[in-house]
């Protein structure tokens, strides 16, 4: 495989096998120096064309564990605004010597476009509301360790609350854990979700109370602002009486239960109680995991390949 | 003047078909019949065997981008691109810069029209001044530099209140208000069709409902003034109902349709490449069919290209970044003969009289083949294949969505008051 775009990309039995790589990444990440060779004169460049410094960082962090160089650019104003084309940009780059690119992008598509006209790999680090896998892959490992799944998620309830609408998290996750075997709600006023859910192997809910005691993983969005002057929703307020996790709905779960967010959280709209109190919130491990998951796609499209004994 | 003799074709206008050579001389038929030749010398001899003599095509919505952007399309190339076509008439949308609501910018595009001398340049006039929506475009003072097709196009007219008194305004000067029907408040940001794919793609959807809803107030609002109004690129099976119920009732409506509107659907955005990107959107296979089946019963009156050149550099951004629209006017023939199940009679009447009607340019194009009309004819083979290669149109632009696409009919002869511009599918200037 040469590019990370979309989950769709990927079959079960990838996603499994990257997450079993993502272990090898974890005992690495754990060593006295978390540094191995195994991306020694491989040049990863971040192209943020929107703003993400934690996952740029993630990226970095994984990009460096392997031994890869790594640059970044940051591009703040649309190409348009430059008067340069996506395409000239990308050549400008790619002509330096680029073995992959790490695309954050505020429009959905542009790293597939980009497949078009370099021959680096090209990951995607969320694109517009499209796709984030590398945010799916990190869930799932964090989903996979937190309820000790290694063989796959069948029977899992896991319900995604809040504006599926505008989320590649959703979008991401949903193929991850749908083809993984878990089974999906989506929980969201009908403003937020998408305007057609054909083809979604998900079920739709407007009540999260009704929901709350069968789930295994509650796993919120961010639900933004702008989102008001869009006629989306009347106000934070009202969504978050009706969708927000406040302790006593939190105490509705199951007590295995994980609750997970992607960050970064709205503390009072749809967390509405400390998650550091809540016994299961893997907020955290998330984080820790995407470094390690980072690494392991890193590897996947730049090492030797999937073959887990040729592994670092 | 030198002559010119079409042999061997079949001939075909609204009078019906027959077989016959068709000669001519300056600027007018002066002859029709079987093996004209004797007394006829035409100094050039243009071999219609196996092919169709119609009167010139006329497209109803061409956007040509000069004045302003004349990297993506000037006059001259959008011309040789609809000599190519088949096209002895284009009507040039307004919104080039500035745009069409100044007698002067009407007289400079029908000028380059003129010098390029490949197809007559119809300008259209904006309906508002600088199709802002606020202010009336000075109609009569358009109306008299002699344009008839009033049009926004690219904005719809949002305020209820101006369009009804631009219907009213126009009533008497005998011009027609054409309606780029969408209602922009529920299209901010849109990119592409509201459905399935959009959904999917994660990009912000262009719902049927926005040209439907104008479609719906304007029907209305021509019942209210009588003034007859054209509807630009209709694109949803619920516009094609509407019109067809309109028309029925006796309501003065015209109606055009795309060739991409009806061939290609949103699933084309799969790759999420901007050639794709129109406004309005590709929609789905339902209505697909449903623009067919109005075509074909005559609810929608005219195959209009809505050919609109954009610069490469400016299609390769992000699908939101990307201006709408793509190239039509080289292979609206072929799409509507390859695509269309409709008699070659009716695909040839949406694609001549009936638009010439809607330009007010019947009296010169469109004409019936006969002697002593004027010379504007186009000689097709409906059964040549070829394949579309975008570095070899003609069009200054190569965001044709028909890349590498094998299609049936090609234009073979172009005739523009008696000259043939396009002999043997190249353009002669």
């Amino acid at each position: 495989m040469k590019h990370l775009l979309s989950i769709a990309d990927l079959s079960a039995d990838d996603i499994h096998r990257l997450l079993e790589l993502t272990d090898h990444m974890v005992e690495i990440s754990g060593r006295p120096i978390p540094k191995v060779p195994a991306l020694r004169g491989k040049n990863v460049v971040s192209l943020f064309f929107e703003d993400s410094t934690r996952t740029r960082t993630s990226f970095d962090t994984a990009a460096k564990r392997l031994s890869a160089d790594t640059m970044n650019f940051a591009v703040s104003s649309s190409s348009v605004s430059k008067g340069e084309s996506l395409r000239d940009t990308i050549e400008t780059i790619a002509a330096m010597g680029v073995d992959a690119f790490v695309v954050r992008h505020r429009s959905s598509g542009a790293p597939e476009m980009i497949t078009r006209w370099t021959n680096a790999s090209i990951i995607n680090a969320g694109d517009g509301w499209h796709q984030h896998p590398t945010q799916a892959l990190l869930d799932c490992y964090t989903i996979r360790t937190g309820l000790n799944r290694r063989d796959g998620f069948d029977g899992l309830r896991i319900a995604i609350v809040g504006d599926i609408r505008h989320s590649r998290v959703a979008r991401s996750n949903v193929q991850a854990f749908a083809a993984l075997g878990a089974h999906v709600t989506l929980v969201a006023p009908p403003t937020l979700l998408p305007p057609s859910l054909e083809g979604w192997p998900v079920e739709i809910s407007h009540d999260l109370d009704a929901l709350l005691p069968e789930l295994d993983v509650i796993y919120l969005l961010r639900v933004q602002r702008e989102r008001m002057e869009e006629a989306l929703l009347p106000s934070l307020h009202e969504y978050s009486l009706l969708y927000g996790l406040t302790e006593a709905r939190a105490a509705r779960l199951a007590p295995h239960a994980l609750v997970m967010h992607p960050g970064p959280m709205n503390r009072g709209v749809e967390m509405v109680a400390d998650p550091g109190e809540l016994p299961g919130s893997v907020i955290l491990n998330q984080v820790t995991n995407g470094v390690a998951v980072r690494m392991a796609v890193l590897f996947w499209l730049l090492g030797s390949g999937a073959d887990l004994s040729e592994a670092p | 003047m030198s002559r010119v003799v079409i042999r061997g074709g079949m001939l075909l206008d609204q009078t019906g078909e027959r077989t016959g050579d068709v000669a001519i001389e300056s600027g007018r038929i002066i002859a029709v019949g079987e093996k004209l030749g004797d007394g006829l010398h035409g100094d050039t001899a243009l071999d219609a065997t196996g092919c169709v003599v119609s009167p010139g095509f006329v497209d109803l919505h061409v956007h040509l981008r000069e004045p302003g952007k004349e990297e993506a399309e000037p006059i001259e190339t959008g011309s040789r691109a609809a000599a190519l076509g088949g096209f002895t008439a284009v009507v040039a949308m307004p919104n080039t810069d500035p745009a069409h609501d100044t007698g002067s910018v009407i007289e400079f595009v029908r000028a380059q029209g003129r010098k390029a001398g490949l197809c007559e340049v119809l300008p259209s006039g904006c309906i508002t001044v600088d199709r802002a929506g606020t202010q009336l475009a000075p109609f009569a003072e358009l109306a008299a530099a002699g344009v008839h097709v009033f049009t926004d196009d690219g904005n719809g007219v949002q305020d209820p209140q101006l369009m009804r008194r631009a219907l009213e305004y126009a009533g008497p000067l005998g011009i027609v208000l054409a309606q780029h029907c969408e209602v922009a408040a529920l299209t901010k940001g849109a990119v592409m069709h509201e459905g399935a794919c959009c959904s999917r793609l994660g990009l912000p959807g262009w719902p049927a409902i926005a040209e439907e809803l104008m479609v719906m107030r304007d029907i209305e609002l021509v019942r209210l003034t009588g003034v007859p109004m054209h509807f630009l690129h209709l694109s949803t099976a619920r516009s094609v109902e509407m019109v067809r119920a309109a028309k029925a009732e006796g309501l003065n409506i015209t109606a055009e349709a795309a060739p991409h509107h009806f061939t290609l659907s949103d699933e084309q955005l799969n790759g999420y490449d901007p050639v794709f990107k129109v406004n309005p959107p590709l929609r789905t296979r339902a209505d697909i069919d449903a623009i067919k089946a109005g075509l074909a019963d005559g609810t929608i009156d005219a195959i209009a290209t809505d050919h609109a050149p954009h610069a490469p550099h400016t299609k390769e951004v992000p699908l939101d970044e990307a201006p709408p629209g793509m190239l039509g006017l080289e292979t609206a023939l072929a799409l509507s003969i390859s695509e269309l199940d409709m008699p070659l009679f009716d695909i040839v009447a949406a694609l001549s009289w009936k638009p010439a009607a809607i330009a007010g340019v019947a009296d010169r194009h469109g004409r019936p083949i006969e002697v002593g009309e004027p010379a504007n004819l186009t000689v097709f083979d409906p059964t040549q294949k070829w394949t579309v290669v975008p570095a070899q149109l003609a069009s200054k632009s190569r965001n044709t969505p028909s890349a590498g696409r094998a299609l049936t009919g090609k234009v073979r002869h172009t005739i523009l008051n008696g000259v043939a511009v396009v002999v043997n599918s190249a353009a002669t200037k």
